[in-house]
This record gives C-alpha cells, sequence and structure tokens, in this order.
C-alpha cells in the first residue's frame, strides 16, 4: 500500500487526456468506456464522450467491421468534444488497431492486449507481420500485454473457466487505464456489487480482473510514468453526468409539467433514437404514456391523436421514420395541432448508417412535406442542451398549436457531459390553456364556438378538447375556412389559410432572443453553426482566437423560422463558413434567404467534426 | 372525467349543421341515419364522443355528427383514435372507415388496433369498390372484378374483412348491412358496449360503382333465404320457414342442411362468447364463394382486458409505487457530485 502511495504521488499532471476503447463487438467496449467516463465524472474532470460503435449486432469476430469503440475526454478545464486525437488507443484485438491507429496522434500510446495478435486474428485484418513486433509503430509508445491470459489467471483461484474468465479481459483494460491515469477503483467496484449483486461469478471475476489490471500497471517496469488529469474548475454545484437521448427523454417529461399536461409518446424503434422511448417508459409516475407503435405512421397518428385529446402529443424517431410520419405531419399543419416529432439524425440516405452520426435531415425537416406546409424546427447543440431544447421545442408546439421538428443526431444521443443540474422551480413555464367557452358572438347575439378564430397575436387556433360541453367540432385534411373552421375549397381561402399558417411560424420568430455573436462580433469570418457541430466550432474558434486571428460565431438553435436578425448580421461579415454535417443544407437556405455569399464546410462521414478540421477552414479562409 | 349520469340528447343533438353530401341513393345515408338515432339511446353526451375517420366516402360521416371528430388521413384512423383513446380512457371513441381504407392503405393500423383491443368502436363500410377515387377495384372485391383499373378483371383474391379482423385476435366481430336500420341500430349498440375494439362490417352499396353488389343477399326478396340471422345462445336457423341450418360435420367443415333432414339437434347452437375463435371464423367464411347464404350479426364478444385501461393501470400503480413525478429527483436519477 505504501508502495502505492508513493508512486502515485510521482504521478505527473496533465491537464488533459483523450482515451478510445476499440475492440471487438462483443469485447465490452462501450462499458468499460462508460465505466471510465462515470468514474472521472465523480473525480470532477470535464468530460466529453463519443461512442462508436458497428450497425450489426455482432459482425463476425475479430473484423474491422465488427470493431466498437468509445473515445473519452477528460481534462482539468472546459471541453466540448471528446477530442480530435487520442492520446491513448487501448486495442484489444488487430482489428481495433487496424480500424483506430489513424486517429491516434503521432507518439501516443498504444496499449494492445498480445494475446489476441496471434496469426488468424492478424489475417483477418490483413497484417502480414504482427505489427507489435515489427517496427511499423515506432511513432507510438506500445504497451502490449497478455491480457486474456493474466485475467485468466486472476480468475483461476475464483474457479472461473478460462473460456468465461476471459469475457472480462475489458475490466484488466480498465484496471491498467485506471493507474496509468491514477483513476480510483472503489466506485467500479462498487457498481459492480450492486450490477452483479445476484451473479457472484462474473461480479467477482471482474473484480479480479479489475485489480489485475491495476496491479499490472503498478508493479511492471513496461507501463512506466502514471499520470493525472486534476478536476476541471466547473462553478460549484451539483453535477450529474447525461447522453443526450437522456436529456432528451428527461426535457420532455420537465415540457409536460412545465405546461401541466400530460405527455403520451407514440413511437417505433428506430436507432439512434429507441432509448428515448426507454427512457420515457420508465416514467409513468409523471403522467407518461407511452406506446411502441406498429409501424412509423402509427407513431406520428398516436402522438396527433392525443394531441387532439389534450395532452402533450409526442414521438420520436430518425431519418428513416420522419420520412414515414410526413403524412402525419402535413395533418398536424392542417389541423393546427400541437405535436412534438424528435428526429435523431443519422447517416443516410436509406437505412445508410445507423448508428453513425449525420445532420442531413434539415432538408427533409424543412422542406419534406407535401403542400405549403411551413413548420417550426428546433436543433440542440450538446447532450445536456438535448433537454432544454426539448422544452422549447414542446413550448413553441404548445403555445403555437403547430408540429415541431426537434432535431438532434447520433453523436449527441449516445454522446455524454456534465450538467449541473437545474433547479426545475428555474426553468420557464409553459402557459397553456384550453378553450372553453364560446368564442364568436352571431349578429342575432347567439354564440358559438369556431375552432379556427386565431389568437390576434400567435395566430394560434383555440385548443378545445374533448369532454368540454358546448364546444364539438370537426377538423381533418381538407382545407377549412379561417374562423368557422368549416369545409372550404374557395380560392381565396385557399390563399389566406396558406399564408395565416405561414405567417403564424414566421411570427414565432419576434418571440426569440437578440441571435447572440460570439467570439470577435468584429471580425471579418463567421462561423455559422448548427447542432452537435457547435463543440467542435467551439474549440476552433478559440483556437484561432488563440492565435491571434479574429473570429466571429453565431450558432442557431432555431432553424425555422430563422432568427429576424440574422441577415443583417450575416451580411456584416467578409465571408460565412457553414461547417454542417452534410452537403450543404444551412448554406443553401441561408444563401437562397439572405442573397449572402455563405460556403459550406461540409463533412458527411458519419463522424462529427473534429476542431483541426474546422480550425483549418478558417485558416484557409483568412488568408 | 367520466360521465355517470344519464345524459338526455335527441338525434337533433347528434347532427351536425353541415350539409350531407353523398351521392343521392348512396347507402352511408342509411348508416348515417341509424348512427345518428341510436346515440341518444346510449345514454352519452356529445361532447364526450370522439368521431375519427380516414378517408373515402365513409370518412366524411364525422363532419355530420355534432361530437368531437377528425377526419385524418387515409388509413390511418385507427392508429389517431388509439391515440385519443390511450389518452383519454374516459372518451367514446368511434372509427369510420372503408374497405380500401381500412383493409388496403390502413390494414395494418386496423389489426394492432384489434390485436391491442383498444377501446374503439369500428365501423368498416364494405362496399367493394373505390368510390371517392371513382371506381377502382377495393382489397373485397370478387375476383375478375371488372373496374377502371382491372378493365379485364381483378386477378386479386380478396380479403374477408371478418376472417382478418378474427385472425388479428379482435374481441367483437359482427356484420350488419345498410338496408336494415334495426339491425345497424342493434349491432352498434352492441359494439359499442363492448369494452375493446369492437369491428362491425357494414355491407354497404355504392349505387354508382358498384350498383348491387350484395343484392343477392340483402334484397328482399332473396333475404329469407340468403340471410342466416346470428343469435346468441340459439340454433343458426335460416329461411322462410326456418328450415335450413347450419351444420358441423365430422370433418370440421360448416355445412348448410335441411333440418328436417339431420334433425334440429344437429343444428349449431351459435355462441359467440367461445374463448375459441375457430367456428366464428368458419361462420365468416360460410359464404366465401360468395354465393352461399351470408350469416349477421354478432359472430363473436369475448372479454379481453382493454388497452388503455392496462395503460392508465400501469401510470396509476408507478405514481402509487414511486410517488408522483418529481423533476429534481429525476434529474439526479443517474448519480450526481458536487463541486464546491
Amino acid at each position: 500500500m505504501s508502495e502505492t502511495l508513493r508512486r502515485s504521488t510521482e504521478a505527473e499532471v496533465i491537464n488533459r487526456l483523450v482515451v478510445r476503447f476499440a475492440g471487438d463487438s462483443g469485447d465490452g467496449m462501450q462499458l468499460t468506456g462508460d465505466r471510465f467516463t462515470s468514474v472521472s465524472a465523480a473525480f470532477g474532470n470535464d468530460l466529453s464522450t463519443l461512442p462508436d460503435f458497428p450497425a450489426e449486432i455482432r459482425a463476425p469476430a475479430g473484423t474491422i467491421n465488427g470493431v466498437s469503440s468509445f473515445q473519452v475526454h477528460i481534462s482539468d478545464h472546459d471541453i466540448t468534444t471528446p477530442g480530435d486525437e487520442p492520446n491513448v488507443l487501448v486495442a484489444m484485438n488487430p482489428a481495433a488497431l487496424r480500424a483506430d491507429l489513424h486517429r491516434l496522434e503521432i507518439g501516443g500510446t498504444i496499449i494492445a492486449n498480445e494475446d489476441a495478435f496471434d496469426e488468424r486474428n492478424l489475417e483477418k485484418v490483413g497484417y502480414a507481420t504482427n505489427p507489435l513486433e515489427d517496427d511499423s509503430l515506432a511513432n507510438y509508445r506500445v504497451i502490449a500485454v497478455p491480457m486474456s491470459s493474466l485475467t485468466k489467471e486472476a480468475c483461476a483461484p475464483l474457479g472461473v473457466k478460462p473460456r468465461d474468465a476471459e469475457r472480462s479481459k475489458n475490466f484488466f483494460a480498465l484496471g491498467l487505464v485506471s493507474w496509468m491515469y491514477s483513476r480510483p477503483l472503489e466506485p467500479t467496484v462498487e457498481w459492480l456489487e450492486a450490477k452483479f449483486a445476484d451473479k457472484e461469478t462474473v461480479r467477482e471475476a471482474n473484480r479480479a480482473a479489475l485489480l489485475a489490471g491495476h496491479s499490472f500497471g503498478e508493479t511492471t517496469e513496461a507501463v512506466g510514468h502514471r499520470y493525472e488529469v486534476n478536476p476541471a474548475q466547473m462553478p460549484p454545484g451539483e453535477y450529474t453526468n447525461v447522453t443526450g437521448n437522456t436529456a432528451l427523454a428527461w426535457g420532455l417529461v420537465a415540457a409536460g409539467q412545465l405546461a401541466k399536461l400530460p405527455v403520451t409518446l407514440g413511437s417505433y424503434p428506430i436507432t439512434p433514437a429507441s432509448d428515448i422511448l426507454h427512457e420515457l417508459s420508465r416514467h409513468k409516475n409523471f403522467g407518461v404514456r407511452t406506446v411502441q407503435a406498429e409501424d412509423e405512421i402509427a407513431a406520428a397518428g398516436m402522438a396527433l391523436g392525443a394531441a387532439f385529446a389534450g395532452h402533450l402529443g409526442v414521438t420520436t424517431t430518425s431519418g428513416p421514420g420522419v420520412a414515414l410520419k410526413s403524412e402525419t405531419i402535413s395533418l398536424a399543419v392542417a389541423t393546427e395541432l400541437p405535436m412534438l416529432i424528435v428526429d435523431i439524425q443519422r447517416g443516410g440516405p436509406s437505412t445508410g448508417l445507423p448508428t453513425k452520426t449525420e445532420a442531413a435531415d434539415l432538408n427533409i425537416a424543412m422542406f419534406g412535406r407535401h403542400g405549403e406546409a411551413p413548420l417550426p424546427i428546433v436543433a440542440s447543440y450538446s447532450p445536456v442542451h438535448c433537454f432544454y431544447a426539448a422544452i422549447e421545442a414542446a413550448r413553441i408546439a404548445l403555445i403555437y398549436r403547430t408540429p415541431v421538428i426537434l432535431l438532434s443526431d447520433g453523436y449527441l444521443a449516445n454522446g455524454s457531459e456534465p450538467w449541473r443540474v437545474p433547479d426545475p422551480a428555474e426553468l420557464p413555464t409553459i402557459p397553456v390553456e384550453f378553450t372553453t367557452e364560446h368564442n364568436h358572438v352571431n349578429d342575432d347575439g347567439s354564440t358559438e364556438f369556431w375552432p379556427f378564430l386565431r389568437d390576434p397575436d400567435t395566430l394560434a387556433r383555440p385548443w378545445a378538447i374533448p369532454g368540454t360541453p358546448g364546444l364539438m367540432h370537426r377538423i381533418g385534411g381538407l382545407e377549412k375556412a379561417d374562423g368557422t373552421g368549416n369545409i372550404d375549397y374557395t380560392p381565396e381561402n385557399h390563399e389566406k389559410m396558406v399564408q395565416l399558417r405561414a405567417a403564424k411560424i414566421s411570427r414565432i420568430a419576434d418571440d426569440l432572443a437578440p441571435t447572440e455573436i460570439q467570439g470577435d462580433p468584429d471580425a471579418e469570418i463567421c462561423i455559422l453553426g448548427w447542432g452537435s457541430t457547435w463543440a467542435a466550432i467551439d474549440s476552433a474558434v478559440q483556437r484561432r482566437r488563440r492565435a491571434g486571428e479574429k473570429v466571429a460565431w453565431v450558432h442557431l438553435m432555431h432553424l425555422s423560422p430563422l432568427p429576424n436578425d440574422l441577415g443583417d448580421i450575416l451580411r456584416r461579415y467578409r465571408t460565412v463558413l457553414v461547417p454542417e454535417l452534410n452537403s450543404g443544407q444551412l448554406t443553401r437556405i441561408v444563401r437562397a434567404e439572405y442573397l449572402i455569399d455563405a460556403t459550406a464546410i461540409s463533412k458527411v462521414a458519419g463522424l462529427p467534426f473534429t476542431a483541426r478540421e474546422i480550425e483549418h477552414h478558417i485558416e484557409e479562409a483568412s488568408r | 372525467m367520466s360521465d355517470t349520469t344519464v345524459t338526455l340528447t335527441t338525434k337533433k343533438d347528434w347532427s351536425s349543421d353541415q350539409e350531407v353530401r353523398w351521392c343521392p341513393g348512396c347507402g352511408d345515408y342509411g348508416i348515417l341515419q341509424a348512427v345518428q338515432q341510436l346515440m341518444p339511446e346510449l345514454g352519452v353526451a356529445p361532447e364526450n364522443t370522439v368521431f375519427i375517420s380516414g378517408i373515402g366516402c365513409s370518412s366524411r360521416l364525422p363532419y355530420y355528427m355534432n361530437t368531437y371528430g377528425m377526419h385524418s388521413i387515409h388509413g390511418r384512423a385507427p392508429a389517431i383514435a388509439t391515440g385519443v383513446a390511450v389518452a383519454r380512457p374516459d372518451l367514446d371513441v368511434w372509427v369510420i372507415t372503408g374497405d380500401g381504407d381500412g383493409l388496403s392503405i390502413g390494414g395494418n393500423h386496423l389489426i394492432h388496433a384489434l390485436r391491442r383491443n383498444v377501446n374503439l368502436t369500428i365501423l368498416m363500410f364494405n362496399n367493394r369498390i373505390y368510390g371517392l377515387t371513382k371506381g377502382q377495384y377495393s382489397p373485397t372485391s370478387e375476383v375478375g372484378k371488372v373496374s377502371k383499373s382491372t378493365p379485364f378483371g381483378s386477378v386479386d383474391t380478396p380479403f374477408n374483412p371478418l376472417a382478418v379482423a378474427l385472425g388479428a385476435e379482435a374481441s367483437f366481430v359482427a356484420r350488419t348491412h345498410d338496408l336494415d336500420r334495426q339491425h345497424m341500430m342493434e349491432t352498434f349498440r352492441a359494439a359499442h358496449d363492448h369494452r375493446g375494439a369492437a369491428f362491425v362490417e357494414i355491407y354497404q352499396n355504392c349505387n354508382v360503382f358498384n350498383d348491387g353488389q350484395f343484392n343477392h343477399v340483402t334484397k328482399r326478396t332473396v333475404r329469407d333465404e340468403m340471410m342466416i340471422d346470428l343469435v346468441h345462445g340459439e340454433p343458426i336457423r335460416f329461411g322462410a320457414e326456418r328450415q335450413r341450418g347450419v351444420t358441423m360435420g365430422s370433418d370440421g367443415a360448416l355445412r348448410i342442411l335441411e333440418v328436417a333432414d339431420v334433425g334440429e339437434d344437429a343444428i349449431l347452437v351459435h355462441d359467440a362468447t367461445r374463448p375459441d375463435p375457430s367456428l366464428a371464423f368458419a361462420l365468416a367464411r360460410l359464404n366465401t364463394d360468395d354465393v352461399s347464404p351470408t350469416p349477421f350479426g354478432v359472430f363473436r364478444q369475448v372479454e379481453r382486458v382493454e388497452y388503455a385501461s392496462s395503460v392508465s393501470a400501469q401510470v396509476a400503480a408507478a405514481s402509487e409505487h414511486k410517488g408522483p413525478g418529481d423533476l429534481a429527483t429525476l434529474l439526479r436519477s443517474n448519480g450526481t457530485w458536487t463541486v464546491d
């Protein structure tokens, strides 16, 4: 013990660290990364994570297609991205090394499970010779550890079969990395005890592997130096670590509470949105009703039906589901009912890259309906922001009686970051009033209910829900007369209704705070961002400014309607760069809207931007 | 919010001020009359009643009811109605659909609403044709049907709507027709009173695009010989003298035989409450050849847990078990740490 203490005082302090855990889909890398993250969060580091896993549940073992990775960035200061280049790559097999080596910084550390580097595994991914033994990794620091055999040895006294024991090698890796970077083991041991309370063998094998990995670091010269990342200076308060999907689900629960309305979710399982359905289905004590529908269309229909009945109707999906829901969203536009459509974007078209991120659904959100059918679009920009974006999207839907599309993406959905837990009392309430009385007086003094008699300020129509005496009315997809809501196909009425529905949406912009310009408002270059590019833009802008360059940055949370002041702001800059995880969808919109020469920085690789990529484009543009 | 007192209304209270716009002579008029005339007898209030329809001629019906209503999307009414019913189990929710709306574009939603046993009263107007789009064959049209889209005759095998419903685990399945208001009213009443999804097929004449499709069964001159009135607890007999009956052979097949030949004891006694739907299925398929006598009435009526009440029960149980939701607790449920 004294040895441990003595050595731990020798740990070198570094200010940040990016570790990438990579292995076969069955190697438990997501779990390992998640544990390392939790321990670091509790230790007080700021952090950001990027899970990266294949679409197949189990691709053939040992192949590149089967590699599952989890990247975590921990630091002693405020960070927003999961890091451009890992400092440490944990490679549980040759496929993991093959797949992820190119990401590692030159001079970075490779921790490899040398047991898995046998001829068969090497051959599977095209290594003619063992990279751990030839000179190909000369630019890196390689720590080759027989993790499988050491794990089996550690578990042998427990009577665990070698084949079962081998499965705990991810905990060996975690133990080793924990030693190298001075992470405490206790939280993970406690977690094992709770998680595997009923499975003694698994619990004890994992614990033995964890401790063995830690001891290996402590006692083996090969591992060498030890490092430490101090806690970040974060504002005082109580923190939790959330993924975007969890935050979004909690935001929906909160929106219901803030509006004093029950939430009904219709959803069909789809990656990467299903976790929202899972999370919401656990919170029925908030009055949340969840229905796993027969298909995407039904899921949207149930949300709309619930909205008609007076609930906050929500449906959650990803791109292919949005396509299927399009007709129902159009009906929500026509019937002017509040409804929330959450799109956790992924790589497309079609099934595309289900587990990889992309932000290429802006076009379908903006234009993907038949007829003139504008609707508001809100985009979340960080895992934590998903909570607030859900509340904002619900607020707009409920106040303006319109379907709203909330865009998130796979990167935000699965990525996590610390969050200072807000006081619910400080969240804005959403005032919703159902109509309970007649709202129109006829010439003869009698009164009636007119379902399309609008609020003069918001242009929202009244929301009178079934069960309200005297306000029975019929709505539907056929064009309705403004005011009475009777079927009306006349040319004048249709044109008026198209204009009114559009005006209702554009008026939402009057209700938005002035656009914030971050960085240097007097710069010549302005970065216009939206969605999850926020983190990489933030780092890139900080770096360029530290390098002495002036850069302005506007990050949009409302994509429809666009802020009223956006055109004037963008016209001030010589260069407007729009980083997007698509082929330039927002770029085309701002060019059309404001006639400015905005330039897209486009990436469609299934991965988020690195800060370096964006920084590079800023540098190029400033020449 | 449910209204436990008997609500006294008249047919007028259930009729909206909208002009009814179906083709003159359409069978839909008779169905609307039956629905509007029945509603006051159900003891429910218009404000607690919701009619949801899809698209098609039949789906205009909600506009004529002075209730809450939605004329929605082609095929999607069962899904939207499920949303209404799950959110508000206190409401009386009706679904109005047709053979194209409910069995073609919306087949998936229909079978899942039936499977879940959502408390919906589903009226399917079956005219075996697409009327609103002016005369294409439908999923219930017979093989060989000559229509605008099948000039050489349809080669599609049709659905038997009741067999589909029974296959989807429907807990209430019935058939009626647009020429018998009293029978419609009694069938709709039974469907309404059933707790769970109730499916009613209504033979409905489209006098413009498929006139007389059901004449061989429902015309007054042939009714006695062609319509089999299913009455729970009674032998399945029909004919002017009730001289014919339905029997089950040793091979399990249903046959129509003369009562005099086989004796009264050989005639099946109708039991709508049989847990096993096989006999209801066989009865539903008795007229699959489209020339045999056709059973009407309630084929199946069994008790099964209703969907929305199960959902509500879970909500109530969670609130009781965990206490009412508290946001501050929820936001800490992943574990927290404190920065000083």
